[in-house]
């Protein structure tokens, strides 16, 4: 057998064998669907990458917002 | 300058990652340390080929991966609030803390995918000494795992190794182990693991007792309690060793944590370390003083944990605020006056791109000279303070003193009951001492409230900065809505809890179950 098809059935026994193991792995599932399908997708997105197209404007942007004064401010 | 910024929405950022990080750390220091008392556990079975150290290591094996399992990727959101709610941060930072959490990432997929599933799934399959190797990889992976953040981390309390882009307005790396050896990084490294293996420790110990109480799998408990004890031991005296250089790190790097820490407003020569006491909640107009309302103070002690000689002078918030010349302290202002230069500098320099290039080559080469970077850029962060009260840099002293004592008096309470429990386990006079052991159930959640008050300490003790004296929180976050930070700390609230009490649920009933019974 090869080693490659070892490693496959090493993991496909060892998930088929796990007791405590299942339960735990629906909690992992669970959580990393939560996090990326929902989070990540819905209430995270990355700001700058959303909001402008290249590197040029979002450094840009943050240098406006980094050197932001009072008196320029009008938001 | 800072008007601008809206405080309710960097108060409800700064409190949705403090939630986060704090419900993160509940689950990261029980698998450090756990893994390597396994990795014990299974060289003594490996070596005296006892079917009981297998079976001790595999019930404890199970109890990592409750912990693991729960715990795992919750740090992942870390990283979303990095990009969405800290995106000023996330691009001025740049590939400073890109790189280590990359690295972090890749290590941590490997370790889980591959020696974690030999761990779990590889008994009688492989043979000892490969099982025994995968164990002692996964600890020692997770561990390492563990440094890049902490790297990270301490390069915002002590940014060192970078050279800041004025066209990107990014700091690049520059020297990657002036990064990764700065003695910020080496302590917080050395002094986070080993309250690490401390925890995982009394935790076991504290699970060992309750079976004596209830006089089920003793020897199991016994010999787990003689492993964690001397292991936990050793790593407190070093946590104790790492913690006083971190200390001696901080009064250097970050004076105002250091005061803040003993409340020390006035600075003087062989200043005396307060061991115990209590700060007023009434404060004073200057500084926003608290005075003692009672303290014991050990003489001397605080200016010989800095100096290593009990002469050395420790300055105060006071004399950090209005600067010593004698000294050579720089006041509040002075910082203030270098910080406005370095930002009008690249206010200017964005200006005149393009428009007066050669105004713009004049300040740029001040970005690219050496001497103007420490003279100004290092006080970049003071420039949004013009027009400020001094009191803006003072951080919460109250809650930098009480978690700097707590966490501190719970160390050394550790030691004394790690001491205690190794000497009466050897002795094998612990079995019939019921108040001890209880003690030792008691004791679990005393490590936890240290470990967290310690990052309460190390974060909050940064104030106001998000990188000490060149980024200011309130200028790293992002302009989105109060509302949706808002939802997302509740949703937060709701996921960390299920989680943690699904943890605790599972984790009692494996513990109830015993070694005998439980699953894998």
């Amino acid at each position: 057998m090869s080693v490659i098809k070892k490693i496959f059935w090493f993991y496909v026994d060892g998930f088929r064998n796990m007791t405590l193991g299942r339960q735990l792995w629906i909690i992992i599932l669970l959580k990393l669907f939560i996090l990326f399908a929902i989070l990540r997708l819905f209430f995270f997105p990355d700001f700058l990458k959303s909001r402008f197209k290249n590197d040029a404007d979002r450094s840009d942007y943050v240098i406006e917002q980094i050197t932001q004064t009072k008196s320029n401010n009008n938001d | 300058m800072i008007d601008h910024f809206d405080v309710g929405l960097v108060d409800w950022s700064r409190a949705q990652f403090a939630l986060t990080a704090i419900y993160h750390w509940l689950f990261v220091p029980l698998t450090l340390g756990l893994s390597f008392i396994i990795a014990i556990m299974e060289s003594i079975y490996v070596k005296t080929g006892d079917e009981f150290w297998k079976k001790t290591t595999k019930f404890w094996m199970t109890i990592f991966g409750i912990n693991f399992a729960i715990g795992v990727a919750t740090g992942i959101i870390l990283e979303f609030q990095f990009g969405t709610n800290w995106s000023n941060y996330s691009w001025f930072v740049g590939d400073i803390f890109g790189a280590p959490l990359a690295i972090e990432g890749i290590m941590a997929f490997f370790l889980e995918s591959t020696f974690i599933a030999v761990m779990f799934f590889g008994w009688d399959k492989v043979s000892k000494k490969f099982h025994l190797t995968a164990t002692w990889l996964t600890a020692i992976g997770s561990n390492l795992s563990a440094i890049w953040i902490l790297i990270a981390n301490a390069w915002m309390q002590n940014p060192v190794g970078m050279h800041f882009n004025p066209d990107m307005a990014r700091n690049e790396m520059q020297n990657f182990w002036e990064i990764i050896l700065s003695t910020t990084a080496v302590y917080k490294f050395l002094h986070t693991i080993t309250q690490a293996y401390v925890l995982s420790s009394i935790v076991v110990i504290g699970i060992s007792a309750w079976y004596l109480l209830k006089n089920r799998n003793v020897l199991m408990a016994k010999k787990s309690i003689i492993i964690a004890a001397a292991f936990g031991l050793v790593a407190s005296i070093n946590m104790i060793g790492s913690g006083d250089n971190s200390a001696r790190d901080v009064a250097k790097t970050q004076p105002l944590k250091f005061a803040g820490m003993e409340a020390l407003y006035v600075g003087q020569e062989k200043a005396p370390l307060v061991a115990v006491g209590a700060l007023s909640n009434k404060e004073q107009e200057e500084y926003r003083r608290k005075n003692f309302v009672f303290k014991i103070e050990i003489p001397s002690a605080l200016s010989y944990m800095v100096y290593l000689s009990p002469d050395g002078f420790i300055p105060g918030i006071k004399d950090l605020i209005e600067g010593d010349k004698e000294r050579g302290i720089l006041s509040f202002r002075e910082k203030v006056e270098k910080g406005t230069v370095a930002v009008e500098a690249l206010k200017e320099l964005k200006k005149s791109k393009g428009v007066d290039e050669g105004k713009y080559r004049r300040l740029k080469s001040n970005f690219e000279d050496q001497a103007w970077l420490g003279e100004y850029f290092r006080y970049f962060g003071y420039g949004y303070f013009r027009d400020q009260s001094p009191d803006v840099v003072i951080p919460n002293v109250s809650l930098l003193f009480y978690s700097f004592h707590l966490m501190v008096g719970l160390g050394f309470l550790f030691v004394i009951f790690l001491a205690a429990f190794l000497l009466l386990g050897v002795q094998n006079k612990l079995e019939n001492k019921k108040w001890l052991l209880w003690l030792a159930i008691l004791m679990v959640p005393l490590p936890y409230i240290a470990s967290e008050a310690g990052w309460i300490l190390a974060e909050v003790g940064r104030q106001p900065w998000v990188i000490q004296d060149i980024l200011p929180t309130m200028a790293a976050v992002s302009k989105i809505s109060t509302g949706s930070v808002q939802i997302t700390f509740w949703m937060f609230v709701v996921v960390f809890t299920g989680l943690l009490i699904a943890e605790l649920k599972i984790m009692f009933k494996q513990i109830k179950l015993g070694p005998n019974k439980g699953g894998h």
